[in-house]
């Protein structure tokens, strides 16, 4: 039987919150966790293998209590089993401890895997590296960037778009693939599957002690990048400040700089002056 | 040679050499860095055929470059390059390694970070060694317009990927000699368990964003699709090229080869229009090097504003369709 991981992440819907067009406000209300959407490829990526081969998906998230959410979701998608990895020894974790801590976790209860499934980034660092950092942890073939897959017996077709190349590719599993939000789009859950899913969830919780880790080798403590300071950028121009009708505007920026304008995008902006008038 | 054996490496990533200038900016930035650790500046050039870019590395400053050169390295390989360069680090053990975070390299920096047991920080906008002699990686700050400096203060190599258009290359020198150490491929060398069945070029049409004299970026304050659709016209009319906010793009306005900023393209215009962008860190992180900037926004107090050399305040949908109204009059070759 085909088993199937799935790695999500809970993230914020802040930056890309919907957005008031009377008030010209975020709306913060919706500011809710959700998975985050490359994930979300994943997981369906890993509905249409169970779907076509049949098997089983085991879905790990890693982050606080309220991280639950997205295994309650990705049940309602359809998969079979979720796993929190969720203690106060993990925060923090940098890349590098994260893939190091999904991994273990994989290993104890997943260790007969056939293919893990991750989104290649998530919308809330952008890295990018937890994934290709899995790969190393699992010591598994992988390819990140993926936006198609193709499972032939154990081995694994790929296509990507890597640069300037469209690239196939092939492994034999077990192996790790990073989905793109190209294809996979995700399938729609119905508020009732959602409430199901909530009720009826095989949902396993995993803290440091179920992995026989210690805080040395976990979160912000084992991470070997350290945030040494945060600070506000400051990057304000002396600038002229231009009000108005649009029509009004325009008219002011071209007599101000039809030179500077006209001298990038290489044309005269002046003005024709119209003799035979 | 010196005593001092500290060195900083730049993976040399010349794939699509002609547009991919990342390594040789890399290059360039090493080269400000390793004078204040006294450091040697290193090149890694893996490939068949690669002596062009051997020389062309040292002429953009590599007092080294490391090459393995052999026909089985003919194609960029994750697995198989990233095994080699492991093994290079372990052997002459680089203070730093640098990766241009090209789609390749966004992948190949974090397995070798992770082989090697060290950090690694991506899409850096900065770059800088502190009094403690270590690498200071500056990148936005998860959430909140805010910048962080990250250091790697224990494991070694530093490591940190750069977008490319971030730092600036510097001119050719042919006169300028470097070191080349050649290294044969060894012959324990794993197989590879990836295969490349066929690869074929992703021709992406027109301009790219990342050389275009001028970009129209849109933001969500363009209001919706149609509108947003507007600038394409605008854009056209003054030989540009179509930048987005991720929003703009999320939403599936435009696609995600428009996407500026730390997540997206670093771009260098001559003239940046900036309609409807409320300027967060993570997208101005991508145009840090805008000639003369335009920006229009009906709240005056956007950051975006404040970075403008004219700030327009005004309905961003209703002032384009007017720049296009009067464009159009102007251009009348
Ligand atoms: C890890 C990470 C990486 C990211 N990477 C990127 C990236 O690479 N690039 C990127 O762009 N973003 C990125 N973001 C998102 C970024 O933080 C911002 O959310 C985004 O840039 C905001 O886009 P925006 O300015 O279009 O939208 P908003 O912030 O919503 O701003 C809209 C602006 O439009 C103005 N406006 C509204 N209506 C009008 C009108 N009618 N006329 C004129 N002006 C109007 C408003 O005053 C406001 O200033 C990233 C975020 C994260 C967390």
């Amino acid at each position: 039987m085909l088993k199937l991981v799935v790695c999500i992440k809970q993230v914020p819907l802040v930056s890309e919150l919907p957005w008031d067009s009377r008030t010209g406000t975020l709306r913060r209300e919706l500011a809710e966790g959700m998975i985050n959407p490359a994930c979300k490829h994943a997981l369906e990526a890993a509905l249409q293998l169970k779907q076509k081969h049949g098997g089983e998906i085991a879905v790990f998230t890693m982050g606080p209590p309220m991280a639950e959410e997205v295994l309650h979701e990705a049940q309602a998608m359809g998969t079979d089993r979720g796993i929190l990895l969720t203690d106060r020894l993990m925060a923090g974790a940098d890349t590098s401890i994260t893939a190091f801590t999904l991994a273990k976790a994989i290993l104890k209860e997943c260790p007969d895997f056939d293919l893990v499934l991750c989104g290649c980034y998530t919308s809330d660092s952008e890295t990018a590296q937890v994934g290709p950092q899995l790969v190393e942890e699992l010591d598994v073939p992988g390819a990140a960037n993926v936006h198609h897959i193709e499972l032939i017996g154990k081995t694994l077709r790929m296509k990507r778009i890597s640069d300037n190349f469209i690239e196939t590719l092939e492994m034999e599993l077990p192996g790790l693939v990073t989905i793109t939000t190209q294809e996979f789009q995700p399938r729609y859950v119905p508020l009732k599957g959602l409430q199901d899913a909530f009720e009826g969830s095989d949902i396993t919780r995993i803290g440091a002690d179920d992995l026989g880790l210690d805080m040395g080798k976990l979160g912000t403590t084992a991470s070997p990048t350290k945030i040494l300071n945060v600070y506000s950028p400051t990057a304000k121009k002396k600038n002229i400040v231009l009000k108005g009708s649009a029509k009004k505007v325009v008219e002011e920026l071209f007599d101000r700089f039809e030179d500077k304008i006209g001298g990038a995008i290489r044309k005269d902006l002046k003005v024709e002056k119209k003799y035979n008038e | 040679m010196s005593e001092n054996n500290r060195s900083i490496w730049v993976f040399g990533d010349y794939r699509n050499y002609f547009q991919n200038r990342v390594t040789l900016q890399l290059l360039s930035r090493a080269i400000e860095l390793a004078d204040k650790i006294s450091a040697s500046v290193c090149a890694v050039v893996m490939g068949h055929d690669v002596d062009e870019y051997v020389g062309e590395y040292i002429a953009h400053g590599a007092q080294k470059v490391y090459v393995i050169e052999h026909p089985q390295l003919k194609n960029y390989s994750i697995e198989t390059y990233s095994y080699l360069m492991e093994r290079l680090a372990r052997i002459y053990k680089p203070e730093i390694i640098f990766v241009g975070a090209t789609m390749f390299g966004r992948e190949f920096a974090p397995r070798v970070a992770k082989k090697l047991g060290t950090g690694l920080t991506a899409d850096c906008i900065g770059l800088d060694i502190n009094e403690d002699g270590l690498l200071v990686q500056i990148a936005p700050s998860f959430g909140g317009n805010l910048l962080a400096e990250i250091i790697t203060p224990e494991s070694r190599p530093q490591m940190a990927t750069v977008r490319p258009g971030t730092f600036q290359e510097i001119p050719h020198d042919y006169n300028a000699v470097g070191e080349v150490i050649r290294i044969p491929l060894p012959e324990d060398l794993p197989e590879d368990r990836v295969r490349l069945i066929s690869t074929e070029r992703w021709r992406k049409k027109g301009q790219r964003i990342e050389d275009a004299r001028v970009v129209v970026c849109g933001g969500r304050g363009m209001g919706s699709k149609k509108k947003y659709k507007k600038l394409f016209e605008l854009s056209q009319l003054l030989g540009g090229i179509i930048g987005a906010t991720r929003p703009v793009v999320y939403a599936k306005w435009v696609d995600e080869e428009s996407l500026v900023g730390q997540a997206g393209k670093h771009i260098r215009p001559k003239v940046l229009f900036s309609f409807g962008i409320s300027g967060a860190i993570q997208h101005t992180a991508g145009i840090g090097d805008a000639g003369f900037i335009i920006a229009i926004n009906k709240n005056i107090n956007a950051t975006m504003m404040k970075m403008a050399d004219v700030a327009i305040v005004a309905d961003a949908n209703q002032f384009c369709t007017a720049l296009t109204r009067e464009l159009k009059k102007r251009i009348r070759s």
